[in-house]
């Protein structure tokens, strides 16, 4: 590396070439590129107001000055930025799509160009000169279309030597926005669904206790064991709080089946809520904590009040499990109802490390011998959580897991993974058709550090626990030469390998059904 | 002139504590209403001490992320440091014994001051993503440094002035008299630039210096299932 030029690469956008190459600029690539705005009506269900509302500007820049006084993190990175550009190339988006404003740095300063025009000294007397700027439309709608082409993965803030956390810029920037009446269909009409019934797909308790009932019956099918997946069942031990799309889509319901699975060989009581049928939670993507509270507190009443158990544990999902284990206990706590000698909330894959290393699993790990997996470390778990006792133990944790339910596992490039994980493209709110280009080429690196272990350990599947990663890799993978089930939960795996007491297992041993099966959205 | 010098100095100084201890209540007031330390994050208080002390000794987030960033960046930060210390000889009667110490280090300091600076231009300028980022004011700031650093150098390398003047100057403001300052450009220069980077200190991104201890991504201690974390006015919204 030449210490003046990082040797950016003319078009790495295609498949092919190092996960992590550096695009040349291209000014304007995804300028037009616009989520659909959100229903007015849906708008108000999440108390904002329904469309653009006159004096948009004069709320927008006291609102700014409000976030500011509310959020330290908000306020000293606005003000903490020296230009450095070591983030800048950080971005999946950016390395995707070469637009700059993608770059980190230039994320913000979308935003910051108008902090500094309004409240600070130079902005005021000398716009020229820091490059303030007033907040025009042209300014509001490029904030819309660059703040929803933001996953908040936060890659950018483990290497920003400040920890400037973009997430935290781009949430606010939709508060704001969703403040003056320009929210984003997406987040929205899913956060007024949760609402109402509980759930982001708007599933009602009945439809609900038919799919499980199914499911239950699935397992029976398959392995002769009647293994229980309890709905609203007051009095059992633990709540499990899981992403609606463990009820229907693949393969996210595979590892609902490995949980069920793990909790009957662990021999505790357990249920799912109707109430609480929902794991994420996407009032963080809009940045309203607000929003964020209140659909935390189902939660809270769906444990304490409807169903009176002892412990709340989490399913696979990335970015819920980051409100669960960092916002949790601020949003709905204290929770002092519940039984203390087991973390509060508890992660599915720390339940299922513990288990194995009891012992009381019976696993046969060459059941998952047709995969050869990778794992794809989720931002939201790998940099704004943690699993176990020890930093790093979200890492850990599920490797261990695979490795415990697989002969053949591969890490991708380091670089990729772990804290330095590369988005899978879809999260932050972005998982919506119309943002599909996006999606794919922010997707792009991490798909490329798949294709070397491919190319080097013939791996053939990646594995995730985050409901977004799995649907969006289902969605993306096809485009870089996979199949769209060579995405699998962590618990699917799990589910494979586990041999439930008193299931026959002289007979053929074939790979339980839904491993291989295609999975639809 | 002279006169002129104190007043400057005087007026900056005052600027620079008042502006800069202002932005940093405004930083200690402001809660952070959410646990967002980027994980992996240490569980304690003194993991957190030591995560913070990593980064402003050693830049650690920087080395990870861009080497070249790291190097230029370091060696102006680290030189500055040491040529800031052994200014002290300029504002004490006398001169302790590790600014003496130091002094032939921080002599030569100046020169990698000077070259780290030149480093972080360059890459302003020929990298096209850094060059994108960049306002005028980033690119004022690496001149204002490198003609303090240039100046700096010049006095003590090319047209030598007379220190003790300069010493007798310094001391004479701390106890409130004004003292001949000797008339010379370089000198000249290099005080007007210095004082105006105390000056624009509080309102410019030489925030960064007290902003990274208040960023709550570096020093948050990662333990909210342990402990509830609960802003003031997030906690009115209980009520
Ligand atoms: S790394 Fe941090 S300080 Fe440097 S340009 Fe990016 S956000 Fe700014
Ligand atoms: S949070 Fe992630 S998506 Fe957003 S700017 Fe940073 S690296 Fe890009």
């Amino acid at each position: 590396m030449a210490p003046l030029d990082d040797k950016p690469v003319l078009d790495v956008r295609g498949p092919g070439g190092h996960p992590l190459d550096i695009p040349r600029l291209a000014c304007g690539a995804m300028d037009d590129l616009k989520s659909y705005a959100a229903h007015p009506k849906h708008q108000e269900d999440c108390g904002f107001p329904g469309e653009l509302i006159d004096n948009w500007q004069e709320v927008a820049i006291a609102k700014i000055g409000e976030l500011a006084d509310k959020n330290r993190a908000f306020q000293v990175y606005l003000d903490a930025c020296v230009k450095c550009g070591a983030c800048t190339d950080k971005c999946h988006f950016f390395l995707g799509t070469g637009d700059p404003k993608n770059m980190p740095v230039a994320r913000q300063d979308l935003l910051r160009s108008v902090y500094r025009r309004y409240y600070t000294f130079a902005g005021k007397h000398f716009p020229w000169l820091v490059g303030a700027r007033d907040l025009t439309r042209e300014v509001l709608d490029e904030w819309y279309n660059y703040y929803h082409q933001c996953s908040q993965c936060r890659r950018c803030s483990v290497f920003c030597p400040y920890g400037i956390d973009t997430a935290e810029i781009s949430m606010a920037a939709r508060e704001i926005m969703d403040t003056v009446g320009k929210g984003q269909k997406y987040c929205n009409e899913i956060i007024a669904k949760v609402k109402v019934t509980g759930n982001n797909l708007g599933l009602n308790p009945k439809a609900l206790g038919a799919t499980l009932e199914g499911l239950e019956e699935d397992i029976e099918d398959e392995t002769g064991v009647s293994v229980r997946i309890p709905l609203d069942e007051k009095g059992a031990d633990i709540l499990l709080i899981t992403p609606s799309a463990d009820f229907f889509a693949e393969p996210h319901i595979e590892g609902l089946l490995g949980y069920a699975k793990v909790f009957h060989e662990a021999g505790v009581s357990w249920t799912l809520s109707s109430y609480a049928s929902e794991a994420a939670n996407f009032g963080m993507f809009i940045g309203s904590y607000e929003n964020m509270r209140e659909i935390s507190l189902r939660i809270r009443k769906a444990a304490a009040i409807d169903l009176g158990v002892k412990r709340i544990v989490f399913g696979e999902c990335g970015h819920a499990w980051r409100v669960a284990y960092s916002f949790l206990n601020t949003l709905a706590g204290p929770f002092d109802f519940l039984d203390q000698n087991y973390p509060i909330p508890q992660h599915i894959l720390e339940f299922t490390h513990n288990e194995l290393e009891k012992g009381t699993l019976n696993i046969d790990k060459s059941r998952n011998d047709e995969f050869r997996m990778t794992y794809h470390d989720s931002c939201n778990v790998a940099r704004g959580s943690r699993m176990g006792d020890k930093p790093g133990g979200q890492f850990e944790i599920p490797r261990a897991v695979l490795r415990a339910v697989c002969n053949h596992y591969f890490d991708m490039d380091r670089d990729t993974i772990k804290e330095s994980t590369v988005c899978c493209g879809g999260g932050g709110g972005l998982l919506t058709d119309e943002l599909m280009d996006l999606r794919i080429k922010g997707s792009s690196p991490r798909m490329k550090a798949l294709q070397q272990v491919t190319e080097d350990h013939g791996v053939t599947h990646m594995a995730a626990i985050c409901a977004i990663c799995k649907t969006q890799f289902s969605k993306v993978m096809p485009k870089f030469g996979y199949e769209m089930d060579s995405i699998l939960s962590v618990h699917q795996l799990v589910s494979n390998a586990i041999i439930l007491t008193g299931q026959e297992t002289d007979e053929d041993t074939a790979p339980i059904e839904g491993a291989a099966t295609a999975g639809a959205e | 002139m002279s006169t002129l010098y104190a007043v400057l100095f005087y007026l900056a100084t005052i600027l620079l504590v008042v502006g800069t201890g202002l932005k940093i209540r405004k930083y200690a007031i402001t809660p952070a209403p959410l646990k967002i330390p980027t994980t992996p994050a240490p569980t304690t208080r003194s993991g957190v001490f030591w995560r913070m002390a990593r980064e402003v000794t050693v830049f650690e987030s920087l080395f990870k992320s861009n080497k070249w960033i790291w190097l230029f960046g370091y060696m102006f930060h680290a030189a500055l440091l040491l040529v800031l210390l052994r200014h002290f000889r300029y504002f004490t009667f006398n001169v302790w014994w590790w600014v003496e110490l130091i002094q032939p280090f921080g002599k030569y300091a100046g020169f990698a001051m000077v070259i780290g600076l030149g480093g972080l231009w360059a890459r302003r300028i020929l990298v096209e993503r850094i060059r994108y980022i960049s306002s005028p004011s980033d690119h004022l700031m690496l001149a204002l440094l490198i003609g303090i650093g240039a100046s700096g150098l010049s006095m003590k390398f090319l047209s030598p002035v007379d220190i003790i003047a300069v010493k007798v100057f310094f001391l004479g403001l701390l106890r409130f008299q004004i003292n001949e300052l000797p008339n010379q450009i370089n000198l000249l220069v290099h005080l007007a630039l210095v004082a105006t980077l105390m000056i624009i200190f509080p309102i410019s991104k030489l925030l960064h210096g007290p902003g990274i201890f208040f960023s709550p991504t570096r020093n948050q201690v990662d333990d909210p299932r342990e402990k509830r974390h609960l802003a003031p006015w997030a906690a009115e919204l209980e009520k």
